[in-house]
C-alpha cells in the first residue's frame, strides 16, 4: 500500500513533465496539423539554458534559491521560446502549405541541428547539477517503507496545474486563444478575417517552446542531470501523450502525459524497468486500436 | 512566376536590409549568448565549472547579420531565387534550354542517367579494386539505396507514413544471424526466411494499425519499432542484449568461402587470394539486391496492385468506392516493403559479422525516410541519387565529428526548404495509349496514411 | 419489369439527427431513377447507406444482380457492394486520383478482375501471358470509355488538370469500367454549363439503352431529371414526399411546395424551369 502510493506520487510528478512537453506537441499539431519533431529537443534546450543560467547566477552570488530560480525560470523560458520561435521560422514557414512530409522531414532535421548544436556547444557529457531543493514530507510511514512527497514534487505538480490554468484560460478567454483555435479551423478564412496567421503561428511555437523550459526546469531539479540525447526519448514520450490523449486536445496532452508517467512508473515498480518504454508504447497502441483519434480527440467524421 | 519570367533588378533597399540583419542579429544573440557563450562542465571536484567563449559569440552573430543582410539584399524577404543574380541575357538562354529539355521525353533524360549510374555501379569495384575504402564506403550507399527503394513502396507508393521501418532491417538482421548461427544454414538459405519473417512482421504489425490514419499511424510505426530496438535490447539470452551478436558467418561464393585454404575462393578459381574478394562480392550482392528491390517495384507499379497502391495515395475513399479491398491493399504495401528490408538486414548481419540494437535506432528510419523524400516520393532514380548524396555527404564530412551531424541536420532542413517535393518530384504514368508525359509533383496526391 | 434495388424502411441517424427516416422506395431495372429534394434532404445519405459508406441505423436493402443473386447492401462493406453486389458510384464532389493519368483511373477502376488475372500479383510479376491480354483487355475497355465520353486525346495527361466538366465525366466513365449493375450518381450535372448538360443526357440514355445499366442519380438540374429520368422519388427532411414518373411529380403540389416554400410566384418560377 505504501509502496503504490509512493509510485502514484512518483508517477504523477514524472506523468506532469510530459505533459507539460505534450502540451507543445498538441498546439503545434493543432494548429498546423505537423508533428514538430524537434520539440523534444527544444525541451532538452530549455534545460541547458536553465543549467547554465543557474550557473553563471551562483557565480554571480545570486544564491537565494527562491530568487536564483525565478530569474532561471524567466531566462530559460524567454531564450527557449526564442529558440522555438527561430525553427519555426527558419525550417517550417517556408514550408507552410507545401507537401504533407516535407515538414516533417525538416522537423527531423532540426531535431538533429539542435541535438548536435547543443553538443558541440557544451560536450557530450552528461551534466549533473546538484538538488537545489532538498527534503519533503513523509506522508505514511510503517516502520519499513517511507512514502516521501518531496518539496520539488510539489514543486512540479503545482506549477504544471498553474501553466494549465493559464494556458486554459489563454486558449478560451483571449483574442490570441481565439485566433489560434481559428486557425485550426481554418487558416485561409482567418487570414481573410483580418488575423495575422503568421504572428498566431508564431506565437504558438513560442509559447510551445517556454512550456518546454519549464519542463526542462522541472526535468533538471527532479534527476539533476542533463545531456544533449535526453530531448530524443523525452520527446517520443511526450508524442505518444498528446496522441494518446488525443491530439489538438489541451487536457488530453495533459491527460495523456499523466498516463504515460503513471504507466511507465508501475511498470518499472512493479514488472521489469527494461521494458517500462514497450509498456508505454503498447498502451499506445492498444488504445489507438480502440479509439483511434485518442482518449479525448475528436472522433474523425470520413467525408464522403 | 511572372517574377521569374521577368526578372527584376535587384533591389538595394539598403537600410531594410540593414534593419532586417540587425534583427536577425538580436535573435542570434539571444540563440547563442549563453549556449555558446559559457561552456559548462564537470569540475574535477564533480562540481559545475564555466568558462566564456564570447568571442565565439561575436563571430556567430556577425556571420548571421551578414548572412542575412546578402540574403534581404539579394532577394528581399521572399524566397531565394537564383534567378535573380544571373542577368537577363543568360537568363533566355538558359530558359531555352529548359524548354527544350521539356520538349525531350523527359523519360530519356532520366533514362540515361540510370543507365549511366548502373554502369558506373558494375565497373566500380574494378576500378576501386584497390581501394578498399571506398568499396566499403559503395556498400554502404547501395545497402540505403535498397532500403530507401523498400520504403519508397510503403511511403511513395502507398502514402503511408512509415517511421519503423528500421524494425523490419532489425528483424531481417537478427532472424540471418540467429538462423545462421543456431541452425548452421546458409546464407542463401536465409535471406529468403529472413525477408519472410520481415514480411510477417510487417503483417503483424500492420494489420491492427492500418486503419489508423495519417501521423497516427506514424507514431504508431515509430512505437513499434522502438519496441523491437528495446526487446533486442533487453532479450539477453536470445539477442545478446547490448552486447548484439558477433561473430556471424561470413556470405560464400555460393559455398565456396573466402579464405586462404585450399578450397577458398582464390584457389578454385585460380586467383592470388586477396581479402577484397569477399568486399567485392558483398558489393556486387547488395547491388543484386538493391536491382531485384527495383525491379520488382517497377513491375509492381505495372500490375494492378501497385496501381492500387498508387490509387490508395491519391484517394482512399474513391478506392473503396472501386470495389479494392484497402485493408489488404495497404497490408500488401506494408508487407513487401518490409521483406526489402528483411533482406537489406540479411545483408548488413553478413556483411558486419557482427550486429547490436545500436545499429537499429530512431535515427536510421529517418535517415531511410529522409532519402526517400529527398529523393522524390515514388522515384526509384531520385531515391537513389538521394542516397548517394546523403551516405556519401555524411561520410565526405567523417573528420567533422559532432559537426558533420549539424551539418547533416542542416542539409536536411535546406533541401527541404529548397524542394519541398524531393529531387524529382514528377511522376511517370505506369501505363500508357500514346506517349508518356511526366505528371507535375503539385498533382500527385501524398496519402494520408 | 423487376426492381433492381429495394429500399425498405431505411432509417439514418446520426446522433439526434434524423437524416433518413423509414424511406421506402424500389428502382427499377434498366431504368434511370432519380433521388430528388432540397438541400439537406438527406439524398447523399441515401446514397452513402446503398454504397455502403455509411451503415444505416435500420432497415433492409436489397440489390438483385444480373445473375439473381439478392446482395443485402447494410450487410456489406463498401468495397464488397462495389465489387461483389455491382453497384459503382460517383462523388458530388468529384473523387478522381489527380496525380494519375485518365487511363490510370480506368485501369484502377478494373483491379478486381486484373487482380485475378495476374493470379494476385504472383503470375503478373513473373510475366505470364494470360496476364497481359488481360492488360490488354483493359486497357481496350478504357480506351473504349475514353472515346465514349470525348478524352480519348487527353488519356495520357494527368486527370487532375481536366477541366471540371470532364472530370465529371471521367468519373462516370471510371464507375463504368468497373461493369455495374447500378450506377449511382451524385449530381452529375452540378457545375456543368447547357452544352455539357446535354452531353451528359446523352451519356446516360446510352449506358442505360446500350449497356443496360440501371441508373439511380441525385440531381438538382431539373431540365436533366425530367428529361432523361424514368422514375422520381422526392424526398424532404428525410421522408419521401412523392414518387413517380416525371409527368406525374411535375404536377404534385407537395413536391412544389418543399422545393420553393409556397410562394405561388416561384411555383411558378419552377414550373417553367421544368418545361411547361
Amino acid at each position: 500500500m505504501e509502496y503504490f502510493v509512493q509510485q502514484l506520487i512518483n508517477g504523477v510528478t514524472l506523468g506532469s513533465i510530459y505533459g507539460l512537453i505534450a502540451l507543445g506537441y498538441t498546439m503545434v499539431y493543432g494548429i498546423i496539423g505537423m508533428i514538430n519533431f524537434a520539440h523534444g529537443d527544444i525541451f532538452m534546450v530549455g534545460a541547458f539554458l536553465a543549467l547554465i543560467a543557474f550557473v553563471v547566477l551562483t557565480s554571480l552570488g545570486i544564491t537565494a534559491i527562491p530568487l536564483a530560480l525565478l530569474l532561471v525560470l524567466l531566462i530559460a523560458m524567454a531564450l527557449t521560446a526564442l529558440y522555438g520561435w527561430a525553427v519555426e521560422r527558419v525550417a517550417y514557414r517556408p514550408l507552410r502549405h507545401s507537401f504533407r512530409l516535407a515538414p516533417l522531414i525538416s522537423a527531423i532535421g532540426m531535431s538533429i541541428v539542435l541535438q548536435n548544436f547543443v553538443q558541440v556547444a557544451q560536450g557530450a557529457r552528461v551534466k549533473p547539477l546538484p538538488p537545489l531543493i532538498e527534503g519533503g514530507i513523509t506522508l505514511l510511514d510503517n516502520g519499513t517503507f517511507r512514502v516521501e512527497l518531496s518539496y520539488v514534487q510539489i514543486l512540479i505538480v503545482v506549477t504544471t496545474v498553474a501553466l494549465m490554468a493559464v494556458f486554459t484560460w489563454l486558449i478560451t478567454r483571449t483574442r490570441l486563444g481565439r485566433d489560434m483555435r481559428a486557425c485550426e479551423q481554418d487558416m485561409r478564412m482567418t487570414s481573410l478575417l483580418g488575423v495575422n496567421v503568421d504572428r498566431t503561428i508564431s506565437l504558438t511555437f513560442v509559447f510551445g517552446a517556454a512550456l518546454a523550459a519549464v519542463a526542462g526546469i522541472m526535468y533538471l531539479l527532479y534527476y539533476g542531470v542533463v545531456d544533449f540525447y535526453m530531448g530524443f526519448v523525452a520527446g517520443v514520450k511526450a508524442f505518444t501523450a498528446a496522441v494518446l490523449g488525443g491530439i489538438g486536445s489541451l487536457p488530453g496532452a495533459m491527460l495523456g502525459g499523466l498516463l504515460i508517467g503513471l504507466i511507465e512508473t508501475f511498470w518499472s515498480a512493479y514488472f521489469s524497468i527494461e521494458y517500462k518504454d514497450v509498456a508505454a508504447f503498447s498502451i499506445l497502441v492498444i488504445v489507438l486500436i480502440f479509439l483511434p483519434t485518442g482518449i479525448l480527440g475528436r472522433p474523425e467524421v470520413e467525408k464522403v | 512566376m511572372t517574377d521569374a519570367a521577368t526578372p527584376s533588378p535587384p533591389r538595394f533597399a539598403f537600410g531594410a536590409a540593414l534593419k532586417s540583419a540587425a534583427l536577425s542579429a538580436v535573435v542570434a544573440l539571444g540563440l547563442f549568448g549563453l549556449m555558446v557563450g559559457i561552456r559548462t562542465e564537470t569540475g574535477p571536484t564533480g562540481s559545475l565549472i564555466y568558462w566564456t567563449r564570447f568571442g565565439d559569440v561575436a563571430l556567430l552573430v556577425a556571420a548571421v547579420f551578414l548572412g542575412r543582410f546578402l540574403r534581404v539584399l539579394a532577394f528581399g524577404d521572399g524566397p531565394i531565387r537564383l534567378q535573380r543574380l544571373v542577368p537577363a541575357r543568360w537568363q533566355e538562354a538558359s530558359a531555352g534550354g529548359e524548354r527544350f529539355a521539356r520538349l525531350m521525353p523527359g523519360r530519356n533524360l532520366g533514362g540515361i542517367f540510370s543507365i549511366a549510374l548502373l554502369g558506373f555501379a558494375l565497373v566500380a569495384p574494378i576500378l576501386f579494386f584497390n581501394n578498399r575504402y571506398a568499396l566499403d564506403l559503395g556498400i554502404l550507399v547501395l545497402t540505403y539505396v535498397m532500403l530507401g527503394w523498400g520504403l519508397n513502396i510503403v511511403v511513395g507508393l502507398a502514402g503511408l507514413l512509415d517511421l519503423g521501418y528500421v524494425a523490419f532491417y532489425a528483424v531481417g538482421a537478427y532472424s540471418y544471424a540467429l538462423l545462421a548461427q543456431n541452425f548452421d544454414l546458409s546464407f542463401w538459405v536465409c535471406l529468403p526466411l529472413a525477408g519472410i519473417l520481415a514480411a510477417f512482421w510487417g503483417l503483424i504489425l500492420g494489420f491492427p494499425v492500418l486503419r489508423l490514419r495519417g501521423d497516427y499511424l506514424a507514431i504508431v510505426t515509430l512505437a513499434f519499432g522502438e519496441i523491437i530496438r528495446i526487446v533486442l535490447l533487453n532479450w539477453q539470452n536470445v539477442t545478446g542484449g547490448p552486447n548484439g551478436i558477433s561473430s556471424i558467418p561470413r556470405p560464400s561464393f555460393f559455398g565456396i568461402p573466402f579464405n586462404n585454404d585450399d578450397d577458398g575462393f582464390a584457389a578454385v578459381f585460380g586467383l592470388d587470394y586477396s581479402a577484397t574478394h569477399r568486399i567485392v562480392f558483398l558489393f556486387y550482392l547488395i547491388l543484386m539486391l538493391a536491382l531485384l528491390t527495383n525491379w520488382v517495384t517497377l513491375r509492381l507499379r505495372r500490375l494492378p496492385i501497385g496501381r492500387a497502391w498508387e490509387a490508395l495515395r491519391e484517394d482512399e475513399i474513391a478506392c473503396r468506392s472501386l470495389g479494392i479491398n484497402t485493408t489488404n491493399t495497404k497490408l500488401t504495401a506494408f508487407a513487401i516493403g518490409a521483406m526489402f528490408g528483411g533482406f537489406a538486414g540479411a545483408f548488413f548481419a553478413t556483411r558486419q559479422g557482427f550486429i547490436s540494437p545500436e545499429s537499429f535506432s530512431f535515427v536510421e528510419s529517418a535517415l531511410i525516410l529522409a532519402i526517400v523524400v529527398l529523393g522524390g516520393m515514388g522515384s526509384q532514380l531520385g531515391v537513389a541519387i538521394a542516397a548517394i548524396v546523403t551516405i556519401g555527404g555524411f561520410e565526405l564530412f567523417r573528420e567533422f565529428a559532432a559537426y558533420r551531424m549539424l551539418v547533416f541536420g542542416g542539409a536536411m532542413v535546406l533541401i527541404m526548404v529548397w524542394r519541398p517535393r524531393g529531387l524529382i518530384g514528377t511522376r511517370t504514368p505506369s501505363v500508357f495509349l500514346k506517349q508518356r508525359k511526366a505528371i507535375a509533383g503539385a498533382l500527385v496526391g501524398e496519402g494520408r496514411g | 419489369m423487376s426492381a433492381i434495388l429495394t429500399v425498405s424502411h431505411l432509417t439514418m441517424r446520426f446522433g439526434g439527427l434524423v437524416a433518413v427516416n423509414n424511406l421506402s422506395f424500389a428502382a427499377q431495372r434498366g431504368e434511370i431513377t432519380a433521388l430528388i429534394g432540397p438541400n439537406g434532404a438527406g439524398k447523399t445519405t441515401v446514397f452513402n447507406c446503398v454504397t455502403g459508406f455509411y451503415k444505416p441505423t435500420s432497415g433492409m436493402l436489397e440489390l438483385d444482380g444480373r445473375d439473381g443473386a439478392t446482395h443485402l447492401l447494410e450487410r456489406l462493406p463498401d468495397f464488397r457492394i462495389a465489387r461483389e453486389a455491382r453497384v459503382a458510384r460517383t462523388f458530388q464532389n468529384i473523387r478522381l486520383f489527380p496525380g494519375m493519368s485518365l487511363l490510370e483511373n480506368l485501369m484502377v477502376a478494373q483491379h478486381n478482375p486484373l487482380m485475378r488475372a495476374s493470379g494476385f500479383t504472383v503470375f503478373g510479376l513473373l510475366g505470364l501471358p494470360w496476364y497481359r491480354v488481360a492488360e490488354r483487355d483493359a486497357i481496350d475497355r478504357a480506351r473504349y470509355w475514353l472515346d465514349r465520353i470525348n478524352l480519348i486525346d487527353r488519356a495520357d495527361d494527368p486527370a487532375g488538370e481536366l477541366p471540371y466538366g470532364a472530370q465529371r465525366r471521367l468519373e462516370i466513365a471510371r464507375a463504368m469500367c468497373t461493369e455495374p449493375d447500378l450506377l449511382c450518381l451524385d449530381e452529375p450535372a452540378a457545375g456543368l454549363n447547357a452544352r455539357e448538360s446535354a452531353e451528359l443526357d446523352e451519356l446516360l440514355l446510352f449506358i442505360r439503352n446500350e449497356h443496360k445499366t440501371s441508373i439511380l442519380l441525385i440531381e438538382h438540374d431539373m431540365s436533366v431529371v425530367m428529361k432523361i429520368c424514368d422514375h422520381i422519388v422526392v424526398l424532404d427532411y428525410g421522408v419521401k414526399i412523392a414518387e413517380g414518373p416525371p409527368d406525374h411529380i411535375r404536377n404534385d403540389a407537395k413536391v412544389i411546395a418543399a422545393y420553393l416554400g409556397v410562394e405561388t410566384d416561384e411555383v411558378d418560377a419552377v414550373e417553367a424551369e421544368a418545361g411547361r
